[in-house]
This record gives C-alpha cells, structure tokens and sequence, in this order.
C-alpha cells in the first residue's frame, strides 16, 4: 500500500493541483474569513479607544511650549551648563523672543507651563513681557534681574531650561514627586510637595484592603451558597446580582443615605442608645465613606468567580478527609481551601483592576480625604488643566493595570472571565 | 435547610448556626442599602431619612411628590430620553460587531486568537477615567465631543467586550456538526447562518446586548467628560443631583432604575434557562 502511494508521485486534487497545496489554500481561506469576522471591531476599537488612548499618552513626554514660542532660548539653553547664571547673550535671546511672544500674545502659555514646575512664577513671566516693551537696549541681564529678581535665580533658569526641549520626561518625574534640579539631574521635590507618590500608595493600599475585605466577605456566603441545593442557592444568588445589576450611582446614592450625620445608621445608633444626639458620627466624605462603598460596589465581582469555583469542588473530598480523622478545621484547610484558591486569584485580580482606577465613588463620598489617584488626574484634567501631568498619572496607573490585566490572562485566561 | 445530624456536638452545632447569623450579616449588607431607598423615595419631606410619621406608617408622610418632580423636570426628561437614545444606538452598534467577532474568534483556525481577544477586551479593564481622558482630547479634535455620535461611538466600545465575551461563551458548546450537515443538505452559508447558527447563539446575543445596554445606561464617567448639557443622561443628572442640588427626586430615580435592573435580571435568568433547555445541559 505504502509502496503505491510513494510510486504515483505526491497525490492530486481532481484538477491535478497537490493535494497538500489545496489544503493550504483552503486553511488560508478559512483564516481570511475568520480574520474578516474579527476585522470590523478590531478597527473599531483602534480607532475609538487605542488611538484616543495613545494620543493621550503622547501628551505626557510632549512639551511643545517653550520650543516653539521661545525657540532660540530653548536652543541657547541647551549648552548652559547651570552651576552659573547664563551669560548676556542668552538674557539677550531671552529678551527679543520675550518682546514677540508678548505681541503675539502667546507669553502667557509660557508662563503656565513654567508655574507647572515652579509654582508662583506664573506673574514672574507675564509681569516682566509687560515690563520689556519699555527695554530698548542691553545689558539686557542687569535689566532683567531689575525688573525681577527672580531672573538672578538659579531655580528658574534650571527650570526653564528643564522645560526647553520638545520631549520631555518632566510630566513623568512631577507625577512621581522629582524634577530635574539646577544641573539637569533628577532631584526629590521638596518634601512638602510630595503628594502623588504617597497618592500612588494610598491607592495601593486602599484597594489591596478593599481586595481584602471582598475576600472575607465573600468567602462565607459563596461557600454557603455552594454547598446549598440549587433551588435556595439561587435565591440567595438573587441577593448578589440585584447589587451587580443595579446602576452605580444608585448604590452610591444609597450609601449617602445610610451613612451620613443624619442618615439611617446614625439615627439607629442614637436610637439604641450607643451613641448620644451630638455624638453622631462622620462616616461619609472620608476614607471610611469610600472603603464601605467601593466594598459593597466590588463585592459581586469577588462572589461571582468564587461561587463558580466552589460550585466544582466535590464535598466528598472534605468526608474522606473527616474519615480519615481529620477535624473539620483541618480538613477545610487542607483539603478544601486549597481547592478554591484559584477562585479567590480571579476574584482578587478582578475586584483590585476596578478598584484602582475607580472615580465615581471616591469623587461622590470620599470627601477631601477619601480621594484616590483617578479623581487627581479629573482634576488635572478638568480643573487645573495640567494636562501633560493628568497624562503621565494615567500612563503610570495604565502600565499597573495592564501588567495586572496580562498577570490575570497568564493565570486564568480571559476566555474564562464569566458575567452574572 | 436540612436539620443537623444527631452526632453533632455542641461545638458544631454552634459553629452551625453562627456560621449561617455571618451569612445573613454578609447578604443584608449586600441588599438592605438598595432597599433602603425604595421606602425613602415616597417620603412626604425632603429629608434623606425616615421621619417618625413614616415609621408608624402614616399615610399622609408618604407621597409621590418625587416622582411627579421627575415627571414634571425637563432635564430629567431629557436625561431619559438621551439615555434610551444613546444607550439604544450603541447596543445595536455593540451587538452587530462584537457578535460578527466573536463568530470569527470561535473559529478554530483563527489566527493571533489570544492576542487579538485581549485587545477586544481592554475597554473592560482599562480604567474608565484613562478612557474618559483619552476620547476627550482626541474627540474633541475630530469634532465629535458633546455630540450623539461621539458618545454613542464611545459607549459602542465599551460595550463590546460583554457582547464578545458572552457571545463566545456561548459559541464554546456549539456543535459544528450541525452547519456541516445544513451545508451537506445543500444550504447556501447566510441560510445555514440565519437558520442554525443565529437561533442557537441567540441568547448569548441577547445577553451580550443586555450588558452593553446596562455598561452605556449606567455610565457616567465618559459621560461627564464627552456629553454636553443637550447630551445629559440619566447618571449624569444623578451625578449633577448628589453634587450639586441634593433632593429626594435622585431616591425616586434611584427606585425606577432598581427595578429597571430587576426586569433585566428576569430577562436574562430566563434565557439563561432557555439557553441550557436547547443545548440539554441540565440545571445544576
């Protein structure tokens, strides 16, 4: 048999065409339609979320202010060395490209974007373009520091050239509390400027706490749920998926209701005596305002992936274990616990991904204290309009998520992720 | 719940029953803040908080004021409006392209299959304040913030991850033997795809489409950054309403959209059953 197949040569399709050819062709025919099916969406999302995403991300390392209002300066800046002040004739530069930005009337976005690195120095640059038009001729330098002395500082010279190239990594280095000091080396901000790094940690710490609590509360009722017939685990089941189906702000609306001064849980407190009329307590607009409702908000997510793990461990590992004389403390330990870890790694992976970049809530009940690091990037983006840092915030809380996101395909696997 | 067997000790038999209190504490942490608020929504007063008159269950401390207040505002009019409008037109958009994707991914010979599923999925797990940020500048660019379109087009994205994941959930049991033996009896593709496939992906559609109508009628983040004051959804005035004017009215909506959330529920328990009824996968 095998003899004949070798002697007739390789075996054709009907139209003399290599039968392995054929089914190559037909293999890259089907991976074409496949890969059409897949086309739409995946240009869809590039265009309307990885682009818009990307051209956010570009904002933090471009820095086109200075160089291009100020072009010649940026330039001269490049070759000062910053242990002297500069000589006349970058003061000179200075002072022409001054005079044009002020008629242009685009003077004042240097001066925001100096105020950026140098709080307080936003009057400093508009102060003195006003003062220049009197400026005829030099020595431009004693003129300068005339009208201000802050053009003797070595800080805001350091500064302007730190900001003078068209990329910078400044937005990056703010968002995690250094600068480039007066040599152009990275430097610690002043201590009483360093506020996102031990944002960075609360948020951190806060969601690795509220993960925490998820898995504690959640552990009960899923193994409740798991070892109970069907028809009343799917009642209580009903109690998890209301939560997980009702709209956020409905939840959050809720817990305003129960916690705040004269809210439901104060009310009862007084009631029962614990506390007095003006003993009432603040549970809202702070930390603990944020953890109980970021809890309660998250907990489904912890239930949902625990339950149907649970759901597939047999109970009659944990009788042989009982059998075998083990006491049902240990024999939960060993033998079933072990077992439903993998639900708790989904669960925890999940419920730390939504807490960490979570908005609504922190923004609506955390008051001044309970804010996390998303409401800071929406005040930068919204309020201060330092977009460059919103950015390089939101590309570093992006890198921690996606890292996360790639941790929970290699353990799990997205095809797993189940919904309700 | 089946009493405990006679050999059971004290120790157990305690350990029992405080185990099932825990349990009950735990649930009516999870449920009492939403019911909270549907008796709150017919309070006579303004207040956030039950008054000793609804206590003792006077009929005259409850009232529909709040409710009429929805009806009677035009901005929550409107929010309601926008948000069928908004939530409606992505679904559609969501549906249509991530069932197209998911039928590609659950083919065997697609290629780059966890590489490219990872990408369809990331909206989901992006932070919705990056994704907020990020249409803002580059939408704002092309035109398209505070407009239908540019809101609809971002709540499409966000959307499709629940379509494709429940959609490709529903296509792993899905015997290929059955569209082979329809083209084997002479049917042309499209008919053996409106005619065995659709039928038997359906309610993983359905579902699919549930969910991204629920991610666009009850998100506010991109919202507060891409709509304008004509595009306001009904989160987005909840938002306006807890920040700035706090009133009962946000309660009432509050209790609409809870059992907007129930009737969801229902729809998607009885295809669940549906779904495990056609494929005889019996409940377990």
């Amino acid at each position: 048999m095998a003899q004949a197949t070798i002697d007739a040569g390789p075996i054709t399709a009907a139209d003399g065409v290599p039968l392995k050819r054929k089914l190559a062709q037909a293999e890259r025919r089907k991976r074409l339609v496949s890969f059409g099916l897949v086309a739409p969406l995946l240009c869809f999302i590039a265009i309307t979320f990885i682009l818009p995403i990307a051209d956010m991300l570009f904002r933090s390392v471009e820095n086109p202010i200075v160089s291009e209002i100020l072009p010649k300066t940026a330039t001269a800046l490049q070759s000062w060395d910053g242990t002297v002040l500069p000589g006349e004739d970058i003061y000179a530069t200075l002072v022409l490209e001054m005079k044009d930005a002020a008629e242009a009337r685009t003077i004042g976005k240097v001066a925001t974007r100096l105020n950026y690195e140098v709080p307080g120095t936003r009057s400093l640059v508009t102060g003195t373009a006003r003062k220049l038009k009197k400026l005829e001729e030099g020595p431009y330098k004693e003129a300068l520091i005339d009208i201000d002395k802050d053009w003797g500082n070595l800080e805001i010279w350091a500064a302007l050239k730190a900001i003078a190239p068209p990329y910078t990594l400044s937005y990056y280095l703010a968002a995690l509390d250094m600068q480039y000091d007066q040599h152009g080396e990275i430097a610690p901000q002043p201590p009483d400027r360093q506020i996102y790094v031990p944002l960075f940690l609360r948020t951190l710490w806060v969601s690795l706490f509220i993960t925490g609590a998820c898995i504690l509360l959640a552990y009960p009722i899923s193994f409740l749920m798991a070892n109970l017939p069907t028809r009343i685990s799917n009642l209580l089941m009903i109690m998890v998926l209301l939560p997980f189906w009702t709209s956020l702000l409905v939840r959050t609306t809720s817990w305003i209701v129960l916690l705040q001064k004269e809210g439901v849980i104060n009310d009862i407190l007084v009631w029962i005596g614990l506390i007095g009329e003006d003993g009432r307590l603040q549970m809202i607009y702070n930390m603990t305002g944020t953890i109980v409702a970021m809890v309660h908000i998250l907990l489904p997510f912890m239930v949902l992936p625990l339950f149907s793990v649970m759901k597939t461990i047999s109970p009659s590992y944990m009788r042989a274990a009982k059998s075998l004389g083990a006491t049902p403390a240990r024999a939960f330990w060993k033998v079933y616990f072990p077992q439903s870890v993998p639900g708790i790694g989904a669960g925890s992976i999940l419920v730390f991904i939504l807490a960490v970049g979570y908005y609504i809530t922190p923004a609506l009940v955390g008051g001044r204290t309970g804010q996390l690091i998303s409401n800071f990037i929406a005040f930068h983006m919204q309020s201060s309009l330092n977009w460059g840092l919103a950015a390089a915030l939101g590309g570093i809380l992006l890198a921690s998520v996606l890292v996360l996101y790639w941790l929970y395909n290699r353990l799990i696997g997205i095809d797993n992720m189940k919904l309700g | 719940m089946a009493a405990l067997p006679p050999y059971v000790g004290p120790m157990g038999r305690s350990w029992h029953y405080g185990f099932r209190v825990l349990c009950a504490m735990i649930f009516l942490f999870l449920i009492a803040p939403i019911l909270v608020i549907v008796p709150l929504s017919f309070n006579a007063e303004p207040y956030f908080t039950f008054t000793k008159a609804m206590l003792s269950l006077d009929p005259d401390a409850f009232s529909l004021r709040w409710y009429q207040d929805i009806n009677n505002n035009p901005q929550w009019s409107l929010a309601i409006k926008n948000s069928f409008i908004v939530g409606t037109s992505s679904t559609l958009l969501a549906t249509t392209l991530g069932t197209l994707a998911a039928l590609g991914l659950s083919r065997p010979e697609m290629p780059y299959r966890t590489a490219i599923m990872s990408i369809l999925i990331s909206p989901m797990i992006v932070p919705l304040i990056i994704t907020a940020a990020g249409m803002y500048f580059f939408y704002s660019n092309i035109g398209l913030a505070q407009t239908y379109p540019g809101l609809i087009l971002a709540h499409t994205a966000l959307g499709t991850p629940f379509v494709v994941i429940t959609v490709t959930a529903t296509l792993v049991g899905f015997d290929r033997s059955l569209t082979r033996a329809a083209a084997n009896l002479g049917s042309a593709p499209t008919r053996t795809f409106f005619k065995i496939t659709v039928p038997l992906i359906l309610p993983g559609v359905i579902s699919g489409a549930l969910f991204a109508f629920i991610t666009s009628f009850d998100e506010v983040v991109v919202v507060l950054f891409l709509a304008g004051f004509e595009q306001r959804t009904v989160p987005r005035q909840m938002w306006a309403g807890i920040r700035e004017q706090i009133s009962p009215t946000i309660l009432a909506v509050a209790t609409l959209l809870i059992t907007f959330s129930v009737v969801l529920m229902t729809i998607l328990e009885l295809l669940r059953r549906r779904n495990e009824r056609m494929r005889g996968i019996r409940a377990t």
